[in-house]
């Protein structure tokens, strides 16, 4: 007896077991088919082992994919078949160009003195003509055919009739001279018509398929940054793994140097990790104990332990991965006119084509026939419905393949279309241009017998006594002292007074920390409040000893983002729950000029909506669950990737990194790309808009059009290849 | 003479490209839950209804190696996938509006519709 394993990709409940159970008895030779939905494998036992495709196909007919031993990815199936594609497109180019030289030398008035007879036989270019015709032009003819059966014309339609016409009519010169004398006609072949387009357009075809390939990379950059293999630490050992068998609690070291494989929480070191592949921030960002890292980034100086929180699919790789093909996928709305148009296209030039012919033969100076014929040969081949085909899709790739490699996800082909227009953009405050954490700003001693350290002493006391508290405000207090490492003392006595502030014994000392006590004045106080900052006082028994300023600090980014915004013309807003005072100082800062203070969390869809009635386009940016109605409600919604679930759930765009220069990248990507598909299309269509009525008209001969046609596509892919190259 | 006959020739062949390309019929075929779709040429079956609100399985088989049918995009789902020649790709699709959504190759020159009921 045989036995086969393999996965099952795609089974998520108990009929998905019974379906395919059913499928794979059903192949001829198998005994038993066990398959289990835990672990997604299925066990085969046969007499004879089962051929690999059988097994796929019968998973397959029943809507699920079997993953058999060494199963070639996607992305080697496609790379395969591309090398196989281009490398054939480039033997029938090279050939068929060589092939149509050759006749174009033996023909060509003035050019062909210089050849020798063979060459300038007829029967000679009839049998280059051919191998061009049926082996060169194969794949036009085998595309058309299918085509025509589901009554559909394309491309392939257009070459197949326009080099078919050359090609038969010359053959029939070339055998049956005598008849085309008796109809006063030249006895001349136009084999160099029919070889020299389909050389022309295998080259334009070699060509583009070498260029889209480079509209993808950005997906492929992503999935190559994945790790391969990851050092678990089981049983007190480590050992090397293969990412795949990670699972979440799992707890991974990571050495300098290494990649880190997969989401995660430090528990043990630290380090400096460069994230900038992931996140797009430039700067290594040093990680501690109990700090978050992500899969794919490089470990650069410490070493670390981990434990794995998110493997697999879930990985924000993964997840970025995800975003960017979904966008691939979608269509922008700028593409429905092109779209619409080239479904009718092809039979529309057809029907050109054919009026070209009627005219020129009925209309045209002496020897119609040949007029007619060539110019109605000409409008089927230089009508491009690639080009405008092209125009969208390519350059939307390649936009948001940039976006991802500068932290910026973008949702759907829509977003990025709709973030160019706008004129308004409102930053929710907290933990969007702030970091959404007070921290400690001044320190004023104001008695420096009691306090004889300076603002150490100062600090270290207050942290020792707010250690013991769970207030945001002392939290900021002691964050501080860790960070500049002073000693916190042991505190006795300890005591909250509600509305007013903590108080303990430090070194037989009193020490309160809070609100000011009894008439006490504080003037300068006043301005620290104004600027926006929370005062905090330290008392030593019982004597006002020190302040303590806190607030929420802007983030770094945030002024020059607000500046570039607006130099480009675009307004600022800031939305806050914050009071009028607070939000004021804020914005005076940042300079923002418009200030939206004291919004309730659910009043903040409403002030988007209120813009929009002024007929705005309104970004709205922001991070948290609360911003998730505005955020939906605006144009375009920007959710910073520190945010929430739910926010990033809402909005279009979200930016991986906390930095708020990304805002205006995201914006000036917009730009670029929507120049750029606004370049492709005008030219696609101008293209086609001028030059089919001018080979009407007779004044482009076939092998121009041809040639013009090879670099109409082209232009296309290489203009949007281009945007990699725009600086955002 | 001649002229008069090609004249009537012509106005003949574009009716018939018209009538030929324009005026065909498409049925439409019930999915229930998988559907094999043959990428020949076109898509076969064209026109598809799919039920709102449920998962169906589109198998997608590339018999065509013309690279206009390398792809597939199903816009308003969000899907773009390779369609590896002489084999099945399954894309899952669990409508959540009724309506007409289009499907069409890379360049947009074929068309297939889902129609969600």
């Amino acid at each position: 007896m045989n036995k086969q394993t393999f996965a099952i990709k795609g089974m998520h409940c108990a009929s998905c077991v019974y379906t395919n159970e059913k499928a794979l008895k059903a192949i001829s030779g198998v005994t038993e088919a066990v398959v289990n939905l835990t672990t997604g494998k299925a066990t085969l036992t046969s007499e004879q082992p089962v051929d690999a495709k059988k097994i796929m196909d019968a998973v397959v007919s029943v809507g699920y994919q079997a993953m058999i031993e060494s199963p070639e990815t996607l992305d080697e199936k496609i790379k395969t078949e591309k090398i196989k594609e281009l490398k054939n497109l480039q033997i029938k180019t090279t050939v068929s160009l060589i092939l149509a030289g050759l006749v174009v030398w033996g023909s060509f008035p003035g050019l062909m003195n210089t050849a020798p007879d063979i060459v300038k036989n007829m029967f000679y270019h009839f049998l280059l003509a051919s191998i061009v015709q049926f082996w060169g032009a194969y794949d036009f003819y085998k595309a058309a055919v299918s085509s025509l059966r589901h009554r559909i014309a394309n491309m392939d339609t257009l070459v197949v009739i326009g080099t078919s016409v050359a090609y038969l009519y010359s053959t029939a010169v070339v055998f049956y001279p005598g008849f085309f004398e008796r109809l006063n006609l030249k006895v001349e072949p136009y084999f160099d018509v029919s070889t020299v387009i389909i050389g022309l357009i295998l080259l334009g075809r070699f060509l583009e398929a070498q260029a889209k390939a480079g509209t993808g990379e950005a997906i492929k950059k992503l999935i190559g940054l994945q790790a391969k293999t990851a050092r678990v630490v089981r049983n007190k050992r480590e050992i090397d793994i293969s990412i795949d068998e990670v699972v979440a609690g799992d707890l991974i070291r990571v050495r300098p140097g290494e990649k880190i494989p997969v989401d995660g929480i430090i528990v043990e070191g630290e380090s400096a990790i460069d994230e900038s592949m992931v996140t797009g921030e430039s700067m290594p960002s040093s990680k501690y104990k109990g700090d978050t890292v992500i899969g794919a980034t490089m470990n650069k100086s410490g070493s670390f332990v981990y434990r794995a929180t998110k493997v697999g699919k879930d990985t924000m790789l993964s997840q970025i991965i995800k975003m960017v093909e979904e966008a691939q996928g979608s269509k922008a709305p700028i593409q429905r006119l092109a779209d619409i148009i080239s479904s009718y296209f092809v039979p529309i030039v057809i029907m050109l084509a054919i009026s070209t012919f009627v005219g020129w033969y009925v209309f045209g100076p002496s020897s119609a026939f040949i007029f007619a014929m060539l110019n109605s040969i000409a409008v089927l081949i230089i009508a491009c419905p690639c080009a405008m085909g092209l125009a969208t899709p390519t350059a939307i790739m390649v936009g948001t393949g940039i976006g991802a490699q500068h932290g910026i996800l973008i949702k759907d082909a829509e977003s990025l279309e709709t973030a160019h227009k706008v004129n308004t953009i409102i930053f929710d405050k907290t933990g969007t241009l702030t970091q959404g954490k007070p921290s400690v700003t001044d320190i004023v001693i104001l008695n420096k017998s009691l306090l004889p350290g300076g603002e150490s002493s100062l600090l270290s006391l207050a942290a020792s006594v707010e250690k013991n508290s769970e207030h945001p405000l002392g939290e900021a207090i002691v964050n501080k002292a860790e960070e500049e490492k002073l000693q916190l003392i042991k505190v006795a006595k300890f005591k909250s007074i509600t509305g007013k502030g903590v108080e303990g014994l430090v070194s037989g000392k009193k020490i309160y920390v809070g609100k000011l006590l009894g008439s006490d004045t504080y003037p300068e106080g006043e301005s620290l409040k104004d600027q926006g900052k929370t005062v905090v006082y330290t008392y030593i028994n019982e004597k006002l000893s020190g302040v303590i300023a806190i607030a929420d600090t802007i983030k770094e980014s945030a002024k020059e983002a607000i500046l570039t915004l607006n130099k480009m013309g675009i307004d600022t807003v800031m939305i806050t729950g914050d009071n009028k005072t607070t939000a004021k100082a804020i914005g005076k800062k940042l300079g923002i000029k418009k200030i939206l203070a004291e919004v309730m969390p659910q009043d903040k869809e409403q002030e988007v909506k209120k813009f929009q009635k002024e007929g705005r386009v309104v970004a709205m940016v922001g991070d948290g669950i609360n911003d998730a109605p505005a955020l939906a409600a605006a144009n375009i919604g920007i959710a910073m990737g520190t945010g929430t679930d739910v926010a990033i759930e809402a909005a279009g765009i979200t930016l991986v990194n906390k930095n708020l220069m990304s805002v205006v990248s995201a914006i000036k990507l917009s730009k670029q790309t929507m120049k750029t598909i606004k370049l492709n299309l005008f030219w696609a269509f101008a293209y086609n808009v001028v030059l089919i009525p001018v080979a009407m008209m007779g004044l482009i001969s076939p092998i121009l059009a041809s040639g013009a046609m090879a670099i109409s596509s082209i232009s296309v892919v290489t203009n949007s290849l281009l945007l990699k190259k725009a600086k955002i | 003479m001649d002229k008069i006959i090609v004249s009537i020739f012509g106005l003949l062949s574009i009716i018939f490209t018209y009538w030929f390309f324009f005026m065909k019929k498409i049925n439409t075929v019930q999915a229930e839950g998988i559907i094999n779709i043959l990428v020949d040429g076109g898509y076969k079956p064209e026109r598809i209804s799919i039920p709102y609100g449920k998962t169906t399985k589109l198998v997608f088989e590339r018999k065509d190696s013309s690279p206009c049918l390398e792809e597939v995009i199903l816009a308003n789902f969000k899907v773009r996938k390779f369609l590896p020649l002489n084999e099945k790709t399954v894309i899952e699709i669990n409508p959540t509006k009724k309506g007409e959504f289009d499907f069409s190759c890379g360049m947009g020159m074929f068309h297939g519709k889902l129609i969600v009921k």
